[in-house]
């Protein structure tokens, strides 16, 4: 039985490794604000938002099916937060009340407690069926639909009754009956638990039949190592059944942990909307085209992670990039260029681990790896110079992208002076695009920006930070030529003010 | 047919070889890690004194490559280490022998004992008449336990092993334990509870799961009730064990002595391929290099510390291989630098490929012809020594010339880092004395040294330098050369070590 939430014939796994990068994705895109915004402070909600939200997802089949089951989420959350609810209770109590660690050494214990821990999974699991019963009709996506035929079939009522009666079985009131082998050394070996024979014929011809020769030991009543031996052996004679039961037991308890974990990512949805709506927040299921071609074209796009720290509403840009392989971006200092990029990334990173993105409507290609390169704060270890550092970055990057990856810079390669830098990005950006990678370039370096302004090639597009002539900015990204200064005067005046 | 010795053959065969201490060089060469890694859990075999003696005859060198040379078939070396692992088994199983108790108990054991030995010589007979040999070793000792094997006395045992073994597996009995009793009888068949269990819960499996069955103690001997059982059993069966107890009673003493010297000679081999398989795996070259006690023109093509390899191995650091030669009338290696850059590396990689040569073991380095030498010493700085009244300076030079009242211009002097306890007028003085005493005697020398005068003294000394990278004097190239190098730092370059220029981008990025 498997709950298939979030592929449509793989389980999601916790353990994966996620990109080397993560960390620099969490760190330049503020990840974190997101997290916390889907966790609302529970911890494995939390894990499980990183997880999910990391591990990009590039099949466009794949991301339309979860678009489907997070609709069916929106709509029926509390039934789903129920459905939650319950797994979360299975898996507390068994860890509660049925912590092996005591018991561990002897099989008997592992059986008497498998067998308690079964029974209380059998009446979780009477729940799950009860809910599935009573609104499964209201489930549109084909997750959910088969998630629910599921716990119809497998778990009908003759199952249940089934299992209630071999867990009173496993009390062996008539003794154990275990058979052996003779191996190496002549030690007893292969020992396994039978069921007691059921009694054949009638009590005559049992009477006359020919008994097999029996040998019987007798135990001393005070012979405490006999006791402790006999119990060794009755331990090894159930050990594979006691074995059988701790596992039957732990595979419920994945069961009910897969559920738990699936569904905790579209919780984590649900928490997000909740806190996003609420303020007349944007969202919008995106639609992703595949990696191949190259479209971005959005209507209202905001940074939903600045919209979450900040009181008020943030601006939202709208763009056409479509059939670009390059996006530069240039202009006004604190012009809401860094945040324009956030929210390129962050909208990349939620369309593709199938949730909504932060807009009023949002197109965009598949890309195969998200990546960024942000200028860095003084590399504290003083290893190597800032340049260095740089460039040791952008090399682990080209190490992993591919063709249809998606790299997003920010200031990159401004460490040394202009005409240098600018060469060293112009190679970098000239063979990426070459490899088919797209690419988004927030920069100062003129010289870069200009360069490939000039050529003016078809898949490239030039977006610019407004500011209005009396040197106000809106925050908004217009289309536009790079120009010679970023305005720095401007901020320096307004900082200066009181001298003016 | 006889057998003598998978180690020594030629003029070494029939002495006595086996060091029992290590030479006095160990130590400063970091061979004593070496040695100390490959013998480590070999400890049975006691492998060290074969590592601790030199050989002074090229073809006893030979013999040993030639036998290395066939362990590069995998296959065999495999087969090899099974049949190592097979013997030690049995070694077990006798131990248990003499500690048990019970007699059925014991009896079981020796006969386990015996079928593992059986099984050993078999494999090995039956895998070397299949193996491609061409040392003279292998085909000797090949020969020999085939015919062992084919002897009345050994098929006799094999056949009698087998058949007990067989009849005892197939002893199946019952236990019906109910309320401090045990009944014992024949087993009939009867169904397996367990797998019950799994199929009513078969539908939630998940993939895998932890193992719940406890480890219930094995091998810890029998007690009492176990003891009781097995005696019913082997009333259940009688004719059975009486047979066993005739087999253990005739079959105390079956272990051939060849074999059993073959089984410790040949961890010689094993341990030392398997040390140097991982440095293999993580593309460093070992190769049996052309040895010559007479021409001093010696060679090594991407030779490296074995020492430090596997220090750096285990910390995923890659190793630094150096190339060097001395030809013509070149005999000392003088070489200065940097610190940390390699200078010690350097020297003690001379040394151990050239030890290592002498006991017939592949070097460190893609091709070599190594130099073999009568005596090495090595003059490493030591810890001043508060017992010795002499000062360090003095120490110094009474080791130096214990040194050179010994060597011949056949042996092999490493010294690292002399006089550093003077001023330097004098270090440059007495080192240019100690160069030319070397120098008259002729022979291989490797001088670390900060006296940069020592690297000219004459047609005898080539001068070798420790590198850094110019623009960033902080990295360590740890490679050696003949000359110095430079360089030169702007931006681009960088952009190139980092392989991020436009051309080495496009070829990184596969299309």
């Amino acid at each position: 039985m498997k709950a298939f939430l979030m592929y449509r014939d793989r389980d999601f796994d916790l353990q994966r490794d996620l990109p080397f990068h993560e960390e620099t994705l969490t760190q330049d895109l503020e990840l974190k604000t997101l997290f916390n915004a889907m966790a609302s402070d529970d911890k494995f909600l939390l894990e499980v938002a990183r997880k999910a939200v990391l591990s990009s997802m590039d099949d466009l089949d794949a991301i339309l099916y979860r678009q489907a089951i997070l609709k069916d989420c929106l709509k029926n959350s509390a039934v789903v937060r129920n459905i939650y609810a319950i797994a979360v209770e299975a898996i507390e109590r068994k860890q509660k009340s049925f912590y092996f660690g005591i018991f561990t050494r002897y099989p008997a214990g592992i059986l008497h407690s498998s067998r308690d821990a079964l029974q209380m999974f059998l009446d979780m699991l009477k729940q799950l069926k009860n809910i599935a019963d009573a609104h499964a009709d209201k489930f549109e996506a084909e997750g959910f639909r088969r998630f629910f035929a599921m716990l119809r079939t497998e778990l009908d009522d003759e199952y249940f009754a089934h299992v209630q009666e071999q867990l009173r079985e496993l009390k062996f009131r008539d003794g154990v009956l275990i058979s052996a082998a003779l191996g190496k050394g002549n030690e007893g070996t292969g020992y396994l638990l039978h069921k007691p024979q059921e009694k054949k014929g009638s009590w005559l011809e049992r009477l006359f039949a020919e008994k097999p020769p029996a040998y019987t030991v007798r135990l001393h009543e005070r012979d405490e190592a006999g006791a402790r031996a006999l119990g060794e052996l009755k331990d090894r004679g159930i050990n594979l059944v006691a074995n059988a039961l701790a596992q039957s037991a732990e595979h419920i308890n994945s069961f009910f942990t897969m559920l738990r974990t699936e569904l905790a990512f579209y919780v984590g949805c649900l928490n997000l909307q909740e806190k996003v709506a609420p303020r007349g927040g944007a969202m919008t299921f995106p639609a992703p085209v595949a990696a191949g071609k190259r479209r971005h074209s959005f209507k209202g796009l905001y940074d939903v992670c600045l919209f979450l720290t900040m009181e008020q509403n943030v601006v939202g840009n709208n763009v056409n990039a479509d059939d670009k392989d390059l996006v530069m971006v240039t202009g006004a200092n604190q012009g809401g260029k860094s945040t324009f990029l956030r929210a390129i990334g962050l909208s990349q990173l939620m369309m593709q681990c199938g949730m909504f993105v932060p807009a009023e409507a949002f197109c965009a290609n598949i890309g195969n790896g998200l990546f960024t390169h942000y200028r860095r704060e003084e590399d504290v270890t003083m290893k190597s110079g800032k340049l260095d550092e740089e460039l040791g970055r952008m090399s682990a990057i080209v190490d992993h992208v591919r063709e249809n990856s998606l790299i997003l810079f920010n200031e990159s390669f401004a460490a040394t002076n202009e005409r240098e830098g600018s060469e060293i990005a112009r190679q970098i950006i000239c063979a990426l695009l070459e490899r088919h990678v797209k690419v988004f370039f927030v920069t100062h370096l003129y010289e870069l920006a200009h360069g490939f302004y000039e050529q003016k090639p078809e898949n490239a597009g030039f977006l610019r930070a407004e500011r209005r002539p009396d040197g106000e900015r809106t925050f908004k990204l217009v289309e536009g030529e790079p120009l010679q200064t970023s305005f720095g005067e401007d901020l320096y005046n307004r900082i200066f003010h009181s001298a003016g | 047919m006889t057998f003598t010795s998978i180690l020594f053959a030629g003029t070494e065969a029939g002495k006595i070889h086996e060091a029992l201490e290590a030479p006095a060089f160990f130590a400063d060469l970091n061979l004593d890690q070496v040695m100390d890694t490959i013998t480590a859990g070999r400890q049975e075999y006691n492998l060290k004194p074969f590592f601790y003696a030199s050989l002074r005859d090229a073809d006893a060198i030979e013999y040993r490559y030639e036998i290395m040379a066939d362990l590069e078939n995998k296959i065999l070396f495999e087969q090899l280490t099974s049949f190592a692992e097979k013997m030690r088994a049995m070694r077990r199983y006798l131990a248990l022998v003499d500690k048990l108790y019970y007699r059925y108990h014991k009896e079981g054991w020796l006969i386990e004992a015996v079928d593992m030995y059986c099984e050993a010589v078999n494999s090995l007979v039956r895998d070397l008449a299949l193996a491609d040999l061409k040392s003279r070793g292998f085909l000797a000792f090949r020969e020999y336990i085939s015919d062992y094997a084919r002897t009345g006395d050994f098929a006799a045992l094999l056949a009698e092993t087998k058949q007990l073994k067989a009849d005892l597996g197939a002893v199946k009995y019952c236990l019906l334990i109910k309320n401090g009793s045990i009944k014992v009888r024949k087993y009939e068949s009867e169904t397996d509870y367990s797998v019950d269990v799994e199929e009513t819960f078969a539908k939630f499996k998940q993939g895998a799961v932890q193992d719940y069955r406890v480890k219930l103690p094995a091998g810890s001997g029998m007690n009492h009730i176990e003891a009781q059982i097995l005696d019913f059993v082997a009333q259940l069966y009688p004719d059975l064990f009486a047979k066993l107890d005739e087999f253990c009673g005739k079959n105390g003493n079956y272990l051939d002595p060849a074999i059993a010297t073959f089984d410790r000679e040949i961890q010689f081999y094993i341990g030392y391929l398997e040390h140097i398989a991982r440095f293999k795996q993580a593309g460093l070259k070992f190769c049996c290099p052309e040895v010559s006690n007479t021409a001093k023109e010696i060679y090594v093509d991407e030779g490296f510390d074995l020492a430090l390899a596997n220090k750096l191995l285990a910390e995923n650091s890659s190793v630094v291989c150096n190339d060097f030669y001395l030809e013509g009338k070149e005999r000392i290696f003088v070489v200065s630098g940097p610190n940390q850059g390699g200078k010690t590396t350097f020297a003690r990689t001379f040394g151990q490929l050239h030890y290592l040569a002498s006991i017939g073991c592949p070097v460190p380095g893609r091709a070599a012809k190594l130099f073999l030498f009568d005596r090495l010493f090595t003059h490493f700085e030591k810890e001043e020594d508060i017992k010795n009244l002499r000062g360090k300076l003095q120490d110094d030079l009474v080791r130096i010339h214990d040194i050179l009242e010994q060597a011949t211009p056949d042996s092999i002097i490493i010294m690292n880092e002399i006089f550093t306890s003077t001023t330097l007028k004098d270090a440059v003085l007495l080192g240019k004395k100690i160069m030319e005493r070397i120098s008259e005697l002729d022979l291989l020398c490797v001088c670390v040294t900060f006296i940069e005068e020592l690297a000219s003294l004459g047609e005898k000394t080539v001068s070798l330098v420790s590198t850094v990278v110019p623009e960033n004097p902080a990295f360590r190239t740890y490679k050696i050369i003949r000359r110095p190098a430079d360089g030169l730092a702007h931006a681009m370059a960088i952009a190139e070590k980092y392989r991020l220029t436009y051309g080495s981008i496009k070829e990184r990025i596969r299309s």
